[in-house]
């Protein structure tokens, strides 16, 4: 193990009851990396997340964060762990009973004794980045979902984190924004030394910004590499998803009985 | 057939008992938990504005409607005896001693208690207290244990209240309306309301309803299923197995507290 290893999944299984959804997934996220994770919808790429945070335990191998098994932490030592994670949650999860500017302060009042001066500075430049400065006083219900995603990974920075998780940043943004947010992912993670974990679909955007790859299907890795070796790839999985298409390797259907089962067509017919 | 509903209603009974499990260990962390509540009295105080601040209309009008009933009606019977005098009597006894922790509890079950039920369920679903833990952050001792004491201080607040409005409503109606002596009506009423056997008994009633309306309300909505059906039926659950628990535990409070009486 590198010792600026900051993230290490080995053979990683996970299901929800009966139904697998992770069967034996490897990933290492090292210091200072922007690392994209993709795969088509329903594949377990939150799942994933959730298991590096420590809300759900793997049912087989190891997820280590800077060095610690999270699944055997108890709940002490994990909380003190998750004081160094940010996580953007796929629909923001912003607290709805107070403001943008208390969503972005929270960790801060609670884990820090911050004079008010100096937490109102912090958040302030933390909304800064996202361009958001200007709503501070703005309640979450006034927000339309592309800013409360923005005001979420506003928060999930607050503290500066060692490791910041995202669950689709890119979603529902506007060019602009998503430009700018794929950007502020890259700076941040360079500027403050931090590792980021980008879950997405966007593959142009993220493209630009991540140091390395992984391609998720079925539960297992199926493709990984840097920007640069997945552009080039000629794996059919990876081409039909930096192309879009829909035949290839990957299903676009829920597993289901045939279609004309369903239907009621075969019995017609016989 | 047979073998499907005795196997459905074992089903049913196992997870009644896994319930009751769950919530006797959430309850049990609750208090481990409570130390926020308490080190930061601000959170508790913020959440007794929104359970009893926000209940008092509807305890006290309420309050004054039942005490204005209890003395139409207590006149109606007593003058059969010849024991009008005693109004003042029978209206605070009723009041201190059933009617205004019950009342109140059920009020407060339906006001407050769905409020919070509905509240935290959507905070599930939301996945803010997912994004709490996060942020290693604990929503029991933040969300869970700050609720649960507001409750329990605001209930006896309540019934306090709704008892002291009611015993205005039968002044009103006894006094002024139907004309029984001032003077009678009070030191009646003084005389034989006893501080320990009448007042902290109500008092005492009101805190184990406050207990199981708040610990109910907090559970319902923890336990919710994270969509739209999952927290409005808790929110009806809480308010049928609160309002139940309410009156169930009032039969056996009563029942040991007056025990040794007549
Ligand atoms: N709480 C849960 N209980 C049961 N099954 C679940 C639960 N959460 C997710 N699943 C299942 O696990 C699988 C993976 O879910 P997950 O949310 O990780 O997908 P995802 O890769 O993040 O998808 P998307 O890109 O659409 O967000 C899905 O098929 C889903 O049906
Ligand atoms: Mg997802």
């Amino acid at each position: 193990m590198h010792n600026d290893t900051l993230v290490e999944i080995e053979d990683v299984a996970f299901g929800y009851g009966a139904r697998p959804v992770l069967k034996g997934i490897n990933l290492t996220a090292r210091r200072g990396q922007v690392i994209a994770i993709m795969g088509s919808s329903g594949c377990g790429k939150t799942t994933l997340l959730r298991l590096i945070g420590g809300q759900i335990k793997p049912g087989q191998g190891k997820v280590r964060v800077a060095g610690e098994s999270v699944g055997e932490l108890d709940s002490a030592a994990l909380y003190r762990l998750r004081r160094k994670m940010g996580m953007l949650f796929q629909f923001g999860a912003l607290f709805t009973d107070i403001s943008v500017f208390d969503n972005v302060a929270f960790q801060l009042r609670e884990h820090t004794d911050l004079p008010e001066d100096t937490i109102r500075d912090l958040v302030l430049m933390k909304l800064h980045a996202v361009g958001l400065r200007g709503a501070a006083h703005l309640m979450p219900s006034e927000l339309s979902g592309g800013m409360a995603r923005r005001v979420a990974l506003a928060r999930a920075i607050a503290l500066d984190p060692m490791l910041v998780m995202y669950d689709e940043p890119f979603a529902g943004l506007d060019p602009i924004s998503l430009g700018v947010t794929g950007n502020l992912i890259r700076r941040l993670t360079d500027t403050l030394g931090l590792t980021s974990l980008v879950v997405t679909h966007d593959v142009q955007e993220s493209l630009k910004i991540v140091d390395y790859v992984y391609f998720v299907s079925e539960g297992v890795v199926v493709a990984e590499g840097t920007a640069a070796e997945i552009r080039a790839s000629g794996l059919p999985y990876v081409h039909q998803f930096v192309h879009g298409e829909a035949d290839g390797p990957v299903p676009f259907h829920y597993p289901a009985p045939s279609y004309a089962d369903d239907l009621g067509l075969r019995r017609q017919g016989a | 057939m047979l073998k499907q509903s005795i196997e459905s209603l074992g089903n049913r009974t196992i997870q009644g008992v896994w319930r009751i499990g769950f919530a006797a260990r959430f309850f049990v962390a609750m208090l481990l938990h409570s130390g926020t509540a308490f080190r930061r009295f601000g959170l508790t105080i913020r959440e007794m504005y929104f359970t009893g601040v926000l209940s008092l209309i509807i305890i006290l009008v309420s309050g004054l409607f039942v005490g204005m009933v209890l003395g139409l009606q207590g006149y109606e019977t007593q003058q059969r005896f010849g024991s009008e005098s005693a109004l003042g009597t029978l209206v605070a006894l009723s009041l201190v001693r059933e009617l205004g922790p019950v009342l109140a509890g059920l009020l407060f079950a339906s006001r407050a208690g769905s409020a919070i039920t509905a509240e935290i369920g959507l905070m599930k679903a939301t996945e803010q207290l997912s994004a709490m833990e996060m942020m290693a952050v604990d929503p029991i001792a933040r969300v869970v244990a700050p609720r649960f004491w507001a409750g329990v201080i605001s209930m006896p607040l309540l019934a306090a209240l709704f008892s002291a409005m009611g015993i205005l409503g039968g002044y009103l109606v006894g006094v002024l309306l139907i004309g029984v002596d001032v003077g009678t009506f009070w030191s009646q009423m003084k005389s034989s309301v006893d501080f320990e056997q009448d007042i902290l008994n109500g008092v005492i009633k009101s805190v184990v309803f406050g207990v199981a309306i708040t610990t109910i309300a907090l559970f319902e909505g923890y336990d919710a299923p994270p969509t739209a059906e999952g927290v409005s039926g808790a929110t009806t659950r809480t308010v049928v197995t609160s309002s139940l628990a309410v009156l169930a535990l009032d039969f056996v409070l009563t029942a040991f507290m007056f025990r040794g009486l007549n």
